[in-house]
């Protein structure tokens, strides 16, 4: 019979091992889905995870999808690395995106190369100030921050909603509920000529290599990761551990803030309710899968930007639901974490099978009380 | 005199990944008859013993009950047998009732009745002196009468074995008095007993033979009441292991800490209040803390280690009040803390010995404006483990990858090393094998004769006795007086242990006396 | 304002507050024995998804609500799976099974929006209903909300007087304490998760089927989420969580009310309250830790696994 047994040490093999058994896993699974859709499989996967970058504007709508992806994760490392359950991605990203185009309309005459900054800038700001809400009712009024990050999310999906059918609303938009566009001096400059990539992949892959840093090189790195592994010895240590967490909501917050205002001022141009399709949540799949680290995030936020665009891919070429994204992302996340468990267990199998059985009084009785 | 012995344990053997806890053991244990189960931390006594009680399956060997073979499908199994077990670490539901724990381990039948059930309790622990309320929650009751649960929950089963893990280490030397007069009735009406110790001289008081286990081994048997304890210490420790250090007396100093009547709320409803603490530290003298445990010692820890602050002059430090400093800026002060938690507290269990270098000892020079230099933590590191005889697979080795008693030469030396004028350790040589306690007794006397003040808090008095100039007891967040070692009685002591003293607000001018 | 009014509010409030009520029974039982199952959202939705499909495809309501309990008990499962075998992250792990539940719903449920069933409809019992106040609004309601009820009587009487209650505090306090005892955690803490699920997609079918009988991407919107403060709310205590579904309830129909009172506020804003409702009960409640920690089970969202 088949048993789990603990590690005398953790598999190093298993845990960078782990994500790409998960995506194997991952893959033959949609290999069965799309066999029980009665697809052709092979066309199936072979659009979902190749034919998107099989050229040149494949590759830059993946950047595309990988800026803000990366950029949310980067923030989210460091909450996480410190044990800090921020699900509030989303809601930073989206109060960002409304933060950076509240600058942005003020500015739609303006051509001074001071604008785009300050458009980023609000949706720093706005972005740090909708995480520091969290940051304050964790340290001051000990609530769970998973359960208030997703109030906050829902409440800045409803203020965006609020803002593009209310003040921010395009006057001469045919009641469309949509900001104006921007004015070209709050756009991002493009990458690569001639596709929609634009330079906020760079601020993505810098925030990246910077929480690198922080973790492998700085104090402030290196008491973040003792509050999260062990908030007693952080304790006793004497580690400022309300300003760590500030410190982590903001980072988180202001990351993720940028990553919204460079969603509207670069392929969007202009402040719709679609603005994201969920990158804030699908970042949290990029940190698992991305082990914490820079290079892993890097990796992870490039797959995840794929998913997004096969399963887009999907509707145009299978006429299959768009959602197989958010199946795939699922599924990934599911797989990764069993596999994970691997890292501190292994399975052994036992010859003598003399698994004890547990005294049945105790499961009937169990059973029998809630079904009473 | 052929009677069929109770338990006989048959060539015993359970492995885990990198460690052989029982090697082939061999136990007889007869009716009526109080048998020491004795070793060192680490020998197998624990697992040895789950094994009788079922919690976990050997990989070997053969198990009789009263001569016949028998597989133990569980505890509850073993229960139904007659074999009881009464855990170190007590096996109680805090938030339940005395009552409803012990339902919980007897069958759905028996108790169903709750009110014969009370009844029942009330009977058998008036019978053997040890009076328990049915009704009350297990976290209002002290160590010593959640200990009585745990004996009353086998009794009521009638159990015709039990098996008590190190029971003497949680109580007050007259709670142990009671305790053994409690299990010499039981053996006189026929119970075996199996008696897990470490303390030489209570097994000589108490038991009739003795089993001694060391690496997982049997090395030997004897009869306790004749033997000597050092005869008996040998066959646990082996060969070339000193059994104890030489303490030289102490030459005390000027007065370098002091508390002024120093008062702590507990926010933590399983928490106890410090109640208006005065103790006075000297220069080169080691000062011992004894008391029941969860009477106060954490709080008293974290006062001094200031992850509790408390107004400033409350806690005066070479003349300069302190109460209002955090851990970092105590520390830079010269104020070290060994916490009774190695693991998780101390020591950060999935972070290596560099990581965990640099989690008390930043201050010496290894960060610099945010940056850390992780040269200057390896090497720091490096010094430790070689000055103070660590052992680890490396300096990349994880916290939890050390023996227990490893890891604590490593917090102590962490400390030792950045020259403390004051260190305050908690159980430092709980669950540490004899050498490394003989090692980390030679560091705190060493940091002593080098002039720094040295607290001991401990529940092991043999140790308090053995290094401490003076000496008092905490019981329920107050602190009794300290008399010096030699003028204190362990009858004195241990009344002052169970509370028995004058406040120790009144207590000052017996500190001003000594 | 009007008896009628009132009565109408309190009526729906009962109605808004049952699939909180039912979620949040099931977390009740989940979180007593240790387990944390942050899922919740993506069960529900799961479950919603499932029921609306079972109901539409067999024409029965009835079938309809044990697919959505089937496939509520099923999500659980692959969360035990995680969190209770394999030990994982129980946050973590609740986090995956609630992308993992919104993205299968959606998926799956694509084919049928837009589609609708005739839902569960009100019964009026007889001779109660006519009770003056009361019995409009309590007794003039639909199959699940009475459930709801039934089933709160049943996790309360469980908790308080039998043996299954006894032993499934006991392990949510102390796991290790449990399994030197002998008792069977991994098996109770499957239970108690699969009871949650079980709830959760009660909970689900009765948003598809009874609450806006339809399927639409996300119709839980959030519920998941309100009902796990809900049960940080209640100090998982069953009566409190009675008393906290229904204060929930209120705020999530306040927008209905206030329009109903003719007051011109944004619809996105008046959108906002149940959650905004929902930080600031965790604030007023949260501000007092040590009332928490003494209901709290100990051994709350720590993984466990026996060693043998």
């Amino acid at each position: 019979m088949l048993s789990l047994e603990r590690r005398g040490v953790d598999s190093r093999l298993m845990r960078y091992g782990s994500p790409v058994l998960a995506l194997v896993l991952t893959v033959v699974t949609g290999f069965l889905v799309f066999l029980l859709l009665d697809r052709d499989p092979v066309e199936g996967l072979r659009y979902f995870f190749i034919t998107p970058i099989s050229d040149r504007h494949g590759w830059a709508e993946l950047g595309l999808k990988m800026a803000p992806l990366l950029l949310c994760a980067a923030g989210l490392t460091v909450c996480y690395r410190a044990k800090l359950w921020n699900i509030g991605a989303e809601g930073h990203f989206l109060m960002g995106a409304v933060g950076a185009s509240i600058v942005a309309l003020q500015f739609s005459e303006s051509t001074g190369f001071w604008v785009l900054p300050l458009v980023l800038l609000g949706g720093v700001v706005c972005g740090a100030l909708w995480s520091m809400i969290a940051a304050l009712l964790k340290t001051h009024f000990h609530c769970n921050e998973i359960l208030t990050t997703i109030m906050l999310n829902y409440i800045a999906l409803n203020l965006l909603l609020f803002a593009v059918h209310g003040p921010l609303k395009d006057p001469f938009g045919f009641s469309f509920p949509q900001s104006a566009m921007f004015a070209d001096s709050a756009l991002l400059p493009m990458l690569i000529p001639g596709t929609r990539l634009h330079i906020g992949l760079l601020f993505a892959l810098l925030a990246a290599v910077a929480v690198g840093v922080i973790f492998s090189r700085t104090f402030i790195g290196f008491q973040l990761k003792v509050l999260g592994e062990d908030p007693q010895a952080a304790a006793f240590a004497g580690f400022p551990q309300k300003r760590l967490v500030w410190f982590a909501f903001l980072v988180a917050g202001g990351l993720a803030g940028l990553a919204g205002a460079s969603e509207v001022t670069g392929p969007i141009g202009q402040l719709v309710p679609q603005v994201s399709p969920g990158y804030g949540y699908t970042a949290i799949i990029v940190v698992f899968l991305g082990r914490m680290q820079a290079v892993g995030i890097i990796l992870g936020s490039a797959l995840l930007a794929l998913t997004f665009l096969g399963g887009e891919m999907m509707q145009i070429a299978m006429n299959l639901p768009k959602a197989m994204t958010g199946l795939f992302q699922g599924l990934l996340l599911f797989y990764l974490l069993t596999c994970d468990a691997f890292i501190h267990y292994r399975l052994r199998w036992n010859a003598k099978a003399a698994k004890p059985v547990a005294p049945a009084s105790a499961a009937n009785t169990t059973l029998a009380g809630q079904e009473r | 005199m052929t009677a069929v012995a109770r338990l006989t344990l048959e060539n015993i053997v359970k492995q885990y990944p990198g460690c052989r806890a029982n090697d082939g053991v061999d136990l007889v244990v007869n009716a009526g008859e109080i048998h020491a189960l004795l070793g060192e931390n680490g020998a197998g006594k624990s697992t040895l013993m789950k094994i009788i009680y079922g919690v976990i399956q050997p990989d070997e060997g053969t198990i009789y009950w009263e001569g016949k073979k028998l597989t133990l499908q569980g505890p509850a199994h073993a229960r139904q047998l007659g074999i009881g077990m009464v855990f170190q670490h007590f096996s109680l539901f805090e938030t339940l009732t005395v009552a409803e724990n012990i339902a919980l381990a007897l069958p759905a039948a028996e108790a169903r009745d709750r009110r014969a059930l009370d009844e029942r309790i009330r009977e058998v622990s008036a019978h053997y002196g040890m009076a328990l309320d049915p009704r009350r929650f297990v976290h209002t009751l002290s160590t010593g009468e959640r200990q009585r649960v745990e004996i009353v929950r086998c009794l009521i089963q009638n159990s015709r074995l039990l098996i008590l893990d190190e029971p003497t280490s949680v109580l007050t030397p007259q709670e142990v008095a009671d305790l053994f007069s409690t299990l010499r009735q039981l053996a006189s009406e026929g119970c075996s007993i199996l008696f897990i110790s470490h303390k030489l001289q209570e097994v000589r008081d108490l038991c009739h033979t003795a089993t001694v286990l060391r690496h997982g081994k049997v090395t030997g048997a004897c009869d306790p009441t004749i033997e000597t304890t050092d005869a008996i210490a040998r066959l646990m420790v082996g060969e070339g292991t000193p059994l104890s250090t030489d303490v030289p007396p102490a030459d005390p100093g000027e007065s370098l800490l002091q508390m002024h009547s120093l008062s702590f709320r507990s926010e933590d409803p399983f928490g106890t209040s410090l109640d208006r603490i005065c103790l006075n530290l000297r220069a080169g003298e080691i000062v011992g803390i004894a008391g029941v445990a969860g009477n106060g010692q954490d709080e008293l820890l974290r006062a001094l280690s200031g992850e509790i602050t408390v107004p400033a002059e409350h806690l005066t430090f070479q003349g300069t009040p302190v109460g209002n400093l955090g851990p970092d800026a105590r520390r830079r002060q010269g104020m070290a803390v060994v916490p009774e938690d190695r693991l998780g507290r101390g020591a950060v269990p999935d972070l290596s010995l560099v990581d965990n270098t640099l989690l008390t000892a930043s201050a010496q020079g290894m960060v610099q404006r945010g940056w850390v230099s992780y040269n200057k933590v390896r090497d720091y590191a490096q010094r430790i483990r070689e000055r103070f005889q660590v052992k680890a697979s490396g300096l990349d080795a994880t916290a939890r990858s050390l023996s227990g008693g490893n890891l604590q030469k490593f917090i102590i030396g962490r400390e030792a090393l950045q020259k403390p004028t004051l260190l305050v350790a908690s159980h430092p040589t709980w669950g540490v094998d004899v050498g490394s306690a003989v090692a980390i007794h030679q560091v705190l006397v060493e940091l002593r004769d080098q002039g720094a003040a040295v607290l001991l808090i401990s529940e092991d008095l043999d140790e308090l006795f053995q290094l401490c100039n003076r000496m008092g007891a905490i019981c329920g967040g107050r602190l009794s007086p300290l008399l010096p070692t030699p003028s204190l009685t362990i009858e004195q002591l241990g009344q002052w242990m169970a509370g028995d003293f004058a406040d120790s607000a009144d207590a000052e001018v017996n500190h001003a006396v000594a | 304002m009007s008896m009628d009014l009132i009565i109408n509010i309190l009526s729906a409030t009962l109605v808004a507050g049952t699939p909180l009520l039912l979620v949040a029974l099931g977390e009740l039982i989940c979180e007593r024995s240790g387990v944390l199952n942050l899922g919740q959202e993506g069960m529900m939705l799961v479950g919603a998804m499932a029921g609306f499909i079972g109901a539409l495809t067999t024409g029965s309501l009835m079938w309809g609500v044990v697919a959505g309990v089937a496939a509520g008990v099923a999500m659980s499962l692959l969360f035990a799976l995680m969190a209770v075998t394999l030990a994982a992250n129980q946050y973590a792990a609740g986090l995956a099974l609630t992308i993992f539940g919104t993205g299968l719903s959606a998926f799956v449920g694509s084919d049928y929006v837009g589609h609708t069933v005739d839902g569960f409809t009100r019964i009026a019992i007889p001779l109660l209903s006519d009770i003056p106040v009361l019995g409009p609004i309590l007794f003039n309601q639909d199959l699940l909300v009475y459930a709801s009820l039934v089933m709160f009587v049943v996790v309360y009487v469980f908790l308080r007087y039998s043996r299954g209650g006894l032993l499934l505090r006991a392990v949510g306090e102390s796991p290790e304490a449990a399994n030197a005892n002998g008792m069977p955690v991994l098996l109770i803490r499957y239970l108690a998760v699969g009871f949650g699920g079980a709830m959760t997609g009660l909970a689900g079918a009765y948003l598809s089927l009874a609450y806006t009988p339809m399927w639409s991407e996300g119709m839980s919107a959030g519920r998941g989420w309100i009902a796990l403060a809900l049960v940080v709310f209640a100090t998982w205590r069953p009566g409190r969580v009675l008393f906290g579904a229904y204060l929930f309830g209120v705020a999530s129909i306040l927008h209905l009310v206030l329009q109903g009172f003719g007051w011109d506020i944004s619809p996105e804003l008046l959108a906002m309250l149940p959650y905004l409702v929902t930080i600031i009960v965790l604030v007023l409640l949260s501000s007092n830790p040590t009332r928490t920690r003494l209901n709290t089970p100990l051994s709350i969202g720590q993984p466990y696994r026996p060693s043998r």
